[in-house]
C-alpha cells in the first residue's frame, strides 16, 4: 500500500508541442502515422472535438485481463480522457470500429470472427498495438494448439459433464474456430507490441503517453520484467 | 513402457551403472548407454540413474531432454536419422526419406505401430562428401540410394541386428584429394613428443609462438597465447586458490572433436587416419601447460570411430607415449579419455563443451572467465580443435619457423577444407592459407559453373561468384573448414531455409534472443516459402537478424542470421521472386485453417469462410 500511496497523483505529461496544431499532424512514432505527413490534418476524430485522439480497443481470444490492467491506471484515466476519446471498446459498447488513431488489440486469433474484427481494426486504425501475451504469441488459448480440434469439439459438446444428448452445433451465429490459435501479427500488420500478462498499468500508461506525445514508445527494463 | 520398479529395467541398467561408478560427470555417457539399451530414456531409468549418482532427478531429466540422440519416448529398435544438411538435400534426401517411410509404413518423425522403427531427420552427420547419409542406431550409412534403402527396409523388416548388416552400407571413405603438411607427409608416432622433451617445455612454447599457429575451429585465436595463459593461470574459487597437486591446480587438455558445423568433416578424416598426430599434439600441449589429463570430446555422430580410437590410445600407452612416465620421463604423465557427445551442435562451443564433459546440459557459460583460467571442474583448461592439435604436433616436430614459412603472414600453415555440394570430387583438400576460392573450385571440379559458396558452414559467410578471388585466410575468409558449393540455378532460398531450421533446432534455449529469434526467423522463411511473403517480411528478417547478432548469449545466436541475411543481400532475387506483395499478407491460409472446423460442424455458410 505504501508503494501505491507513494506514487501519488500522476501529472499528465501531455503538452501540445505545436500549440493548436491539429492532431493529425502530430508525429505518431509509427510509420503509418508518419506517412500521413505534415499538413494533412484531416479529421482524425469524426466526433465533434477535433483535438482528441480516438482510440479503439477490443479483446479477441483473451481474458480481458489487459483491459483490466488498462483500467488499473486509475485516476490517470481522467487525465487521459481529456486527450482521447474512445471508439469501439468494451467501455463504450460500440459494436464496430470507425476511423481511429490508435487501435489496441488484446488476445490472439482463434476463430473467423476474430479475423473480421482484427481486419476492421487494421483498416480503421492508424496505429495498431498488440497488447499482452495472447495477442503477441497466442498465449494461454494457444495451449490448445497441441490438441486435435476434433477432440476439443467432442470434449466440449459431447463428453462434458452435465450434457444430455450433446451434439456439435452448426449454427452460423457461432464463430468457427481455426485449427490453431495464432498471434495477431500473423493476420495483420502490427505496429507495436506491448508485452506482459497483463502488461502492468504503469507500462500501459507510459506506452500511451509516449505515443500521444509523439515519442517512440520505450519501456524501461523495470516495466518489462515480471519476477 | 519401463517403470522404475520394473525388475527388467533394473536388470538392464545395473551393469551400465556399475561400469560408470558414482561419478556424476559420467551422466551423459550413462544416458547414452541407457538409450542404446532401452531405445529411449524412460522415466524409470531417470529415477534409477538419479538415485545411483545421488543427484537431483531434475538434473538427470534436464540432461536427458537436452541432447537430440536421447529420447523420452521410445524411438524404436531401429532408429534411422537422415542427415538434414543442405548438401544431403541437394542429393535428394527428402525424396529418399519419404521413399523409405513408404516402404516401412511409417510417418517421418513417428514410431511405427509395432514399435520397430522410426525415421526422422537430424542435423548434418558429417558425411557431406558421400551423402545422402543417415545414422541407424548411431552408426553411419553413406551413399544412400533407392537400392540401398530397399535393402535397409528388408533388413529392418527381417529384424536383423544392425551389427549383422552388410559392412558395405557403413563404408566411410576419407576422400582426401589434396594433402600437404598434415595429410601428405608421414608421421612417426612419438616424434613430436621426443622433440618436445629434447627441446624443453618452455622452448616448445616459444616454437609454438614463432609458428603463429591460430586455432582451426574458426575463431583463429593464437594457440601459443592460449597455452601460455593456461600455464600461467591460477585457479581460484570463492575463498581461496585451488591447489590440487604440488601447490598447483590440475590442468586439462581438451580436444574439441564435436565437429557439428554442417558441411565440415575434416576432423572425421584426421581422427580416422591421423589419430596419432592428434593425440601427439594433445600430449605436447600437456607437456607445455603441465596437464596430466586430457579429453577427446567426440561428437555422437562419430561414435563409429570410438573403438579404433581407443585402440590407438591403447597402442600409444603400450609404446610409452601415453600414461605414466611418458618416454621414461618420470615427471611427465598424461592420459586421454574419450567422451561421446549425443547430438548437440552447441557443444562445439568450448564452454558448452566443458559443461557437457562435466555431464551437464551443453549450455555456454558466461565468458570471462575463459576456460584457460576456469574450465573443466573450474581448473585451467585448454580447448583446441582437432586440426590445431595436429598442427601443434607438426610444429613440435619441425619447429615454428618451418610452419610460419607456409601460408600468409597472418595465417600460417595449411588448412583442411571439407568440400561438398555441386562439385565433381567432394572431399578433403589441404591447402596453404591464402588459396583463392577459385583455385579450390577448379581443383575440385566445379568447372566454372559455381554460383555461390557457403564458407565455414551456416555460421560463416555466403559468397557469390563475384567474390571467388577472395582468399581462405583469417584476414579475408576465415573458416573452420567447410566449403559448400552451389551451382547455377540452385535455389539458394532453400539453403537459407535449411540453415534457419538448423539454428532453430540447435539453439540451446538458454537466452531468449536466440531461442525465440531463431524460431521467428524460421517462421518468416516458412511464410515466404508458402507463398505468403511480402516485402515487409524481408525488413522484419533484417531487424530480427540485428537482434540475434547483438543480443545473443553466445556465438550460435549471433551467427544464426548470417546465412539468411548474406543470401538476402547477395542474391535478393532468391527471396524477391517468392514474394507475393509489397504490403502485408497473413502468414497462413485463413480460409484453409477453417477447413477442419467446417468438416466437424458440417457448416458451409458465409460465416464459415474467410
Amino acid at each position: 500500500m505504501s508503494e501505491r500511496s507513494g506514487r501519488g497523483p500522476h501529472p499528465i505529461p501531455l503538452p501540445h508541442p505545436q500549440g493548436a496544431s491539429p492532431p493529425g499532424s502530430r508525429c505518431f512514432a509509427a510509420t503509418t502515422a508518419r506517412q500521413a505527413g505534415e499538413g494533412e490534418g484531416e479529421a482524425v476524430s469524426p466526433a465533434g472535438d477535433a483535438k482528441k485522439i480516438r482510440i479503439a480497443t477490443c479483446s479477441l481470444a483473451g481474458c480481458f485481463g489487459c483491459h483490466m490492467s488498462l483500467l488499473d491506471i486509475d485516476e490517470r484515466l481522467f487525465g487521459l480522457l481529456e486527450l482521447v476519446e474512445f471508439d469501439r471498446t468494451p467501455l463504450t459498447d460500440i459494436k464496430h470500429c470507425g476511423p481511429c488513431d490508435i487501435g489496441i488489440v488484446e488476445g490472439g486469433v482463434c476463430n473467423a470472427e476474430n479475423v473480421h474484427v482484427l481486419k476492421e481494426f487494421r483498416k480503421n486504425c492508424k496505429v495498431l498495438v498488440a497488447i499482452g501475451a495472447c495477442a503477441i504469441t497466442g498465449g494461454i488459448p494457444a495451449l490448445r494448439n497441441n490438441l486435435d480440434l476434433w477432440d476439443c469439439f467432442q470434449e466440449v459438446y459431447c463428453y462434458e459433464g452435465g450434457l444430455e444428448c450433446g451434439q456439435i452445433p452448426d449454427d452460423p451465429e457461432l464463430p468457427l474456430p481455426f485449427d490453431k490459435v495464432h498471434p495477431i501479427y500473423e493476420v495483420v500488420k502490427v505496429d507495436y507490441f506491448l508485452p506482459g500478462c497483463p502488461p502492468p498499468a504503469d507500462a500501459i500508461w507510459k506506452f500511451l503517453t509516449d505515443l500521444l506525445n509523439g515519442r517512440e514508445p520505450k519501456l524501461d527494463y523495470e516495466m518489462l520484467h515480471f519476477d | 513402457m519401463y517403470r522404475s520398479d520394473s525388475p527388467g529395467l533394473s536388470r538392464l541398467l545395473t551393469p551400465i551403472l556399475q561400469r560408470h561408478g558414482r561419478d556424476a560427470t559420467r551422466l551423459l555417457q550413462i544416458l547414452r548407454e541407457v538409450q542404446d539399451a532401452c531405445h529411449s530414456v524412460p522415466a524409470g531409468a531417470i529415477d534409477l540413474v538419479a538415485a545411483h549418482l545421488d543427484v537431483p532427478r531434475v538434473n538427470v531429466e534436464g540432461v536427458a531432454g537436452f541432447y537430440s540422440f536421447l529420447s523420452a519416448h521410445p524411438a524404436g529398435e531401429y532408429r534411422l536419422l537422415f542427415s538434414g544438411n543442405i548438401t544431403d538435400q541437394m542429393l535428394g534426401k527428402d525424396e529418399l526419406m519419404q521413399y523409405l517411410c513408404n516402404k516401412l509404413w511409417v510417418e517421418p518423425g513417428r514410431l511405427s505401430e509395432d514399435g520397430l522403427v522410426s525415421v526422422d531427420s537430424t542435423s548434418c552427420t558429417g558425411m557431406c562428401d558421400q551423402g545422402p547419409a543417415a545414422l541407424v542406431n548411431g552408426w553411419p550409412l553413406t551413399n544412400l540410394d533407392h537400392n540401398r534403402l530397399d535393402l535397409i527396409a528388408e533388413l529392418i523388416r527381417s529384424r536383423k541386428p544392425v551389427a549383422d548388416w552388410p559392412p558395405m552400407l557403413f563404408e566411410v571413405a576419407d576422400n582426401v584429394h589434396r594433402g600437404d603438411v598434415l595429410l601428405g607427409q608421414p608421421f612417426e608416432p612419438g616424434a613430436a613428443i621426443r622433440a618436445t622433451l629434447a627441446r624443453g617445455a618452455k622452448e616448445t612454447l616459444a616454437e609454438m609462438d614463432k609458428s603463429n599457429l591460430r586455432g582451426r575451429g574458426g575463431a583463429g585465436f593464437k594457440t601459443a597465447s592460449k597455452w601460455a595463459f593456461c600455464h600461467a593461470a591460477i585457479a581460484e574459487e570463492e575463498g581461496g586458490v585451488i591447489c590440487d597437486v604440488g601447490g598447483q591446480p590440475e590442468r586439462f587438455i581438451v580436444c574439441n572433436a564435436d565437429e557439428g558445423e554442417p558441411g565440415t568433416f575434416k576432423d572425421r578424416v584426421l581422427l580416422n587416419s591421423h589419430a596419432d598426430l592428434v593425440f601427439e599434439g594433445m600430449t605436447v600441449g600437456a607437456r607445455v601447460v603441465g596437464a596430466s589429463k586430457g579429453f577427446l570430446y567426440l561428437r555422437g555422430e562419430y561414435r563409429y570411430l570410438l573403438q579404433q580410437l581407443e585402440a590407438v590410445l591403447k597402442r600409444r600407452r603400450e609404446a610409452g607415449l601415453l600414461g605414466g612416465n611418458i618416454l621414461g620421463q618420470t615427471d611427465f604423465s598424461f592420459d586421454i579419455e574419450i567422451h561421446l557427445g549425443a547430438g548437440a551442435y552447441i557443444c562445439g562451443e568450448e564452454s558448452a563443451l566443458i559443461e557437457s564433459l562435466e555431464g551437464k546440459r551443453g549450455r555456454p557459460r558466461n565468458r570471462p572467465p575463459f576456460p584457460v583460467t576456469r574450465g573443466y571442474k573450474g581448473r585451467p583448461t585448454v580447448v583446441d580443435n582437432v586440426e590445431t592439435f595436429a598442427c601443434a604436433a607438426r610444429i613440435a616436430e619441425n619447429g615454428g619457423a618451418w610452419f610460419a614459412s607456409i601460408g600468409t603472414a597472418q595465417s600460417t600453415g595449411t588448412k583442411l577444407l571439407s568440400v561438398s555440394g555441386d562439385v565433381a570430387r567432394p572431399g578433403i583438400y589441404e591447402y596453404p592459407f591464402g588459396v583463392t576460392v577459385r583455385q579450390i573450385l577448379d581443383d575440385c571440379g566445379a568447372q566454372g559453373r559455381s554460383y555461390a559458396v557457403q564458407v565455414s558452414g551456416p555460421s560463416g559467410t555466403t559468397i557469390s561468384w563475384k567474390e571467388f578471388e577472395r582468399k581462405i585466410a583469417f584476414e579475408d575468409l576465415p573458416t573452420a573448414g567447410a566449403l559448400m558449393v552451389f551451382r547455377h540455378r540452385r535455389d539458394l532460398f532453400q539453403a537459407a531455409r535449411n540453415f534457419a531450421d538448423f539454428f532453430a533446432h540447435e539453439s540451446c534455449g538458454f537466452c531468449t534472443p536466440c531461442r525465440v529469434g531463431t524460431q521467428l526467423q524460421k517462421k518468416i522463411l516458412e511464410k515466404i516459402q508458402s507463398g505468403h511473403g511480402t516485402a515487409s517480411d524481408l525488413e522484419e528478417l533484417k531487424r530480427l537478424g540485428h537482434i540475434l547478432k547483438t543480443m545473443s548469449h553466445c556465438g550460435l545466436g549471433s551467427s544464426a542470421a548470417n546465412p539468411v541475411l548474406d543470401i538476402l543481400e547477395k542474391f535478393p532475387d532468391m527471396y524477391e521472386s517468392k514474394l507475393k506483395a509489397f504490403a502485408f499478407e497473413p502468414a497462413f491460409d485463413l480460409d484453409g485453417a477453417l477447413e477442419t472446423a467446417r468438416k466437424i460442424t458440417g457448416r458451409d455458410d458465409e460465416w464459415a469462410h474467410l
